[in-house]
């Protein structure tokens, strides 16, 4: 297959958009991708999204969007993986581009979320796990993440305050991101007295409820033009895992990370070692704290150890959460994946301004769909 | 829920009703179409005991639309092996540990709405001793 | 009366939910300074979990389960409630469902106020005594309504009693004789679509209870040929221990002989569930040999008698989880405003 480079980037900011709907918030995004790119058209159009359904009413989104950004009459299909859907989206673009079925594709994530109540959304988002068998007894999606906090907690004598670094961090390198939905310090206290709202986890261990689009437009090699920054898609997998969190074979270990990462760096003849800079699918700090487990950037039970020690932060050895992660930069569910490879090509290409980890050549992003369920592991080199 | 939905989990839902493969024998619930141990697809029915321990468990304080009480939610264990999702209930948050030896009961899960169905189906509560 | 074919107790179950209200917090809220005492010291209240679905299942699952008898062999499945989840829709067949009965069953509900439990298990022996069905389930359960500030908010409380019947021979309890007398009393009912029942005062005493259970009393004891100092237990049904009282004593039981059943002095009244449980109570401890007296009342208005003499199969018929346990195992609600939450009288 052939090889693929991200040469356009787009993203709105994130927040509570009162006045932008699906419309407006996914033309931004991707209309500024094909400007960022120097072209007027794509070949092909994939919209990762979750809830347009649920929450706005809206299928038949990429269809919708292609109407709206002039591109008829594009192949436009939405790809959904729950909250990895951003990060599907891309792996849909990456394959049209890589097996020869488009020469360019634009790969959008997008998620309105602050339409309806936050009883609605939270039922919306249970709709990630299993329907009869979790979501209908009531648990949340925030639920199931507490499940599998409290029980690390329990394998492993770790306490919730001992999860601070991962917050505290985000929101410190969130203050410095334009397009972040926070820019409010965090500390360690803070953390630790935020109210509960599924035990162990206070508010501030849960990424915000938000609005937001960003878009990536990828090309072929004979596709790229002088003026182009390409950023190259060294590895590109998806795994999956069960559906209930109580079916895994480990409560406390996400298999389906594991697996994309590792076939990801496989393809890249790459290791974790390599990573200079990586945005994890930190929408919980227990799953921020997993999947850097899993992944291969920490031993099983030695990550919070690390975090402790500052090697997430933005000078030690491997920053992450660069422009405040899903927790401080936001996580409109379906866009998120799309956000962290937007972000980390800005750390490729050098254009990351005041949150520039220096040097960068190599970033991993990783964006997770259901607790683990569904994994989508990106390796992207400068 | 729909009620077709809840009608089609009603054996599940009430009596814990699951599956037996009939090529390993691995007991499964919840029910699926196939046998996570070695992939077949035929299967005798079995209703599980019912007995338990909490693997996990947490208060949750801001349930979704559809259910209006803070409630506990749990992983249970069940005594053949298979690990569910499931309500606790007859517990106050604070007597609740991992571990914790657990039965069915059947209790009102939700409504559809106040003229809508009613979703009956387990939820665990602290086993009866002697 | 009397079936063709002696019909027996084979199992019995029941279920008393755990939260508590006592008298005096509804009192603080509602009652002038200087007021009688109100008739119980406290009463049973729902987890917000429960109704009377979910209290019948638990009731009937530990009947079947202490009866040992096979669920295939069950033909014929009666609840008695006044408080159905579903004013249309049975919950006969639910409960079915939840203890895998076999499709082929007589299944239905029964509304005759207090006296539908009693009246399920008159269905259960009509049904097996005429030999049209091998055993049955009739379960008595309530989750009773009362208007806030009302005088029987006190007493409407929450509870199942569920019994498996089938022949006499094998039988933990053989039922001796019955009688059954209705006439069209209005002392206390409830309009369809009303969320609270009204009841007559004074006048559900003389013309509803006492005329009926008396009076159904004396047919069943002339019939049998027996005296109140034949019978080592009566239970009646309990909607103040007051009347249960007076009515124990004009037909002459002991103190002694109704102290057993008399489970609303403890928790309030169950309703169609009342009587069932004091029969429970009673069959916790009865032995082999003993003869229990039941009266249930039930406005509208009627009673139904029953005379049992316990066999010692009851050994192997009964465990832990007894009448006694499930009133001991009370947890006090912190105040009347959780009760109010908890019974769903707060508009939301």
């Amino acid at each position: 297959m052939r090889d693929v480079f991200i040469v356009g980037l787009g993203l709105t900011k994130v927040g509570e958009h009162w006045g932008l709907g699906l419309r407006e918030l996914g033309a931004e995004a991707i209309l500024a991708a094909i400007r960022d790119a120097g072209e007027r058209r794509a070949d092909a159009l994939f919209v990762g999204n979750m809830l347009s359904g649920v929450l706005s009413g809206q299928e038949n989104l990429a269809t919708m969007l292609a109407d709206a950004t002039g591109l008829l009459p594009i192949e436009a299909v939405k790809i959904e993986a729950a909250c990895g859907s951003g990060g599907a989206a891309v792996r849909a673009a990456t394959i049209s581009v890589a097996a020869g079925a488009a020469e360019t594709a634009i790969a959008l994530g997008i998620e309105k979320m602050t339409d309806v109540s936050p009883d609605v959304v939270t039922a919306a988002l249970a709709t990630a796990s299993d329907h009869e068998y979790e979501a209908g007894f009531g648990l949340s999606f925030v639920g199931m993440a507490a499940l599998i906090m409290q029980r690390y907690m329990h394998e492993t004598g770790r306490t919730h305050d001992e999860f601070a670094p991962f917050i505290v961090q985000a929101h410190r390198n969130a203050m410095t991101s334009e397009h972040a939905m926070f820019h409010l310090a965090v500390s360690p206290e803070q953390f630790a007295r935020s109210p509960l709202v599924a035990s162990p986890m206070g508010l501030l261990d849960v990424a915000p409820v938000c609005d937001g689009a960003a878009a990536v437009l990828v090309c072929s090699r004979d596709a790229l033009r002088p003026h182009h920054k390409p950023i190259r898609i060294a590895g590109s997998a998806i795994a999956t895992d069960t559906i209930s969190l109580g079916a895994r074979k480990r409560m406390t270990f996400l298999q389906a990370s594991e697996t994309s990462a590792a076939k990801a760096f496989h393809q890249a003849r790459l290791a974790p070692g390599d990573i200079d800079v990586a945005e994890p699918h930190d929408a919980f700090t227990i799953m921020t704290a997993l999947t850097l487990e899993a992944s291969g950037f920490a031993k099983p039970g030695t990550v919070l150890d690390m975090a402790k020690a500052g090697a997430f932060a933005s000078d030690g050895d491997l920053p992450i959460c660069t422009f405040g992660g899903l927790k401080a930069r936001g996580h409109p569910v379906g866009a998120s994946g799309t956000y962290q490879i937007v972000e980390a090509c800005r750390q490729l290409r050098g254009d990351a301004g005041k949150n520039q980890i220096a040097g960068a050549k190599r970033a991993f992003a990783q964006s997770i769909g259901g607790h683990g369920a569904v994994a989508v592991s990106h390796i992207l080199e400068a | 829920m729909q009620t077709p939905g809840y009608y089609r989990v009603e054996g599940p839902y009430l009596r814990l009703q699951g599956q037996q493969c009939r090529r390993c024998n691995a007991k499964q619930f919840p029910p699926n179409p196939t046998c996570r141990s070695c992939g077949a697809t035929e299967f005798d029915s079995c209703n599980l005991s019912g007995v338990g321990v909490v693997a996990s468990f947490s208060e949750i304080n801001a349930p979704p639309a559809g259910f209006s009480y803070p409630f506990l939610a749990a992983l249970v264990t069940l005594a053949e092996g298979m690990t569910i999702a499931a309500q606790l209930t007859d517990i106050e948050p604070e007597d609740v540990k991992i571990g914790l030896a657990v039965e069915m009961t059947t209790r009102r899960i939700a409504e559809t709405g106040s003229e809508g169905c009613l979703i009956y189906g387990y939820k665990f509560r602290p086993r009866l001793t002697d | 009366m009397k079936p063709d074919r002696p019909v027996g107790i084979w199992g019995y179950g029941a279920y008393i939910p755990r939260f508590r209200i006592q008298s005096r917090q509804i009192a603080e809220v509602w009652r002038p300074k200087g007021a009688a005492a109100p008739p119980v010291p406290q009463k049973s209240v729902l987890s917000y979990d429960e109704d009377a679905i979910t209290m019948a299942i638990e009731a009937t699952r530990t009947a079947v389960r202490r009866s040992k008898v096979k669920v295939a062999s069950i033909g014929g499945m009666w609840v008695g409630t006044e408080s159905k989840p579903y004013a249309v829709k049975p919950t006969a067949t639910l409960v079915a469902a939840a203890l895998g009965l076999p499709a082929q069953i007589l299944s239905a509900d029964i509304e005759f106020a207090c006296k539908a439990g009693s009246l399920s298990m008159q269905m259960a022996i009509a049904g097996v005594g005429s030999g049209m069905i091998e055993s049955a389930v009739a379960v008595g359960v309530d989750a009773a309504q009362a208007r806030p500030s009302d005088i029987l908010e006190y007493t409407a409380a929450c509870g199942a009693a569920a019994f498996v019947l089938g022949p006499a021979a094998g039988a933990m309890a053989v039922i001796d004789e019955t009688v059954s007398y209705s006439t069209n009393t209005p002392d206390f009912f409830r309009r369809d679509g009303a969320a609270y029942p009204q009841h007559g005062g004074r006048f559900t005493e003389e013309p509803g209870y006492f005329h009926h259970t008396l009076t159904a009393s004396r047919m069943f004891l002339e019939k049998t040929g027996s005296t109140a100092a034949d019978y080592q237990y009566a239970v009646f049904h309990q909607p103040i221990p007051k009347l249960v009282e007076r009515a124990a004593k004009a037909l002459g039981f002991s103190r002694e002989q109704i102290e057993q059943g008399f489970c609303a002095k403890s928790m309030g009244n169950a309703y169609a569930g009342s009587s069932g449980l004091g029969l429970a109570a009673v069959l916790d401890i009865a032995k082999p040999g003993d003869r229990i007296f039941c009266c249930c009342y039930g406005s509208g208005a009627g009673s139904d008698v029953f005379g049992f003499t316990v066999t010692d199969q009851i050994h192997d018929r009964r465990d832990q989880h007894t009448v006694a346990r499930y009133l001991a195992n009370g947890d006090n609600l912190p105040g009347y405003g959780h009760y109010l939450r908890l019974t769903g009288a707060i508009r939301m």
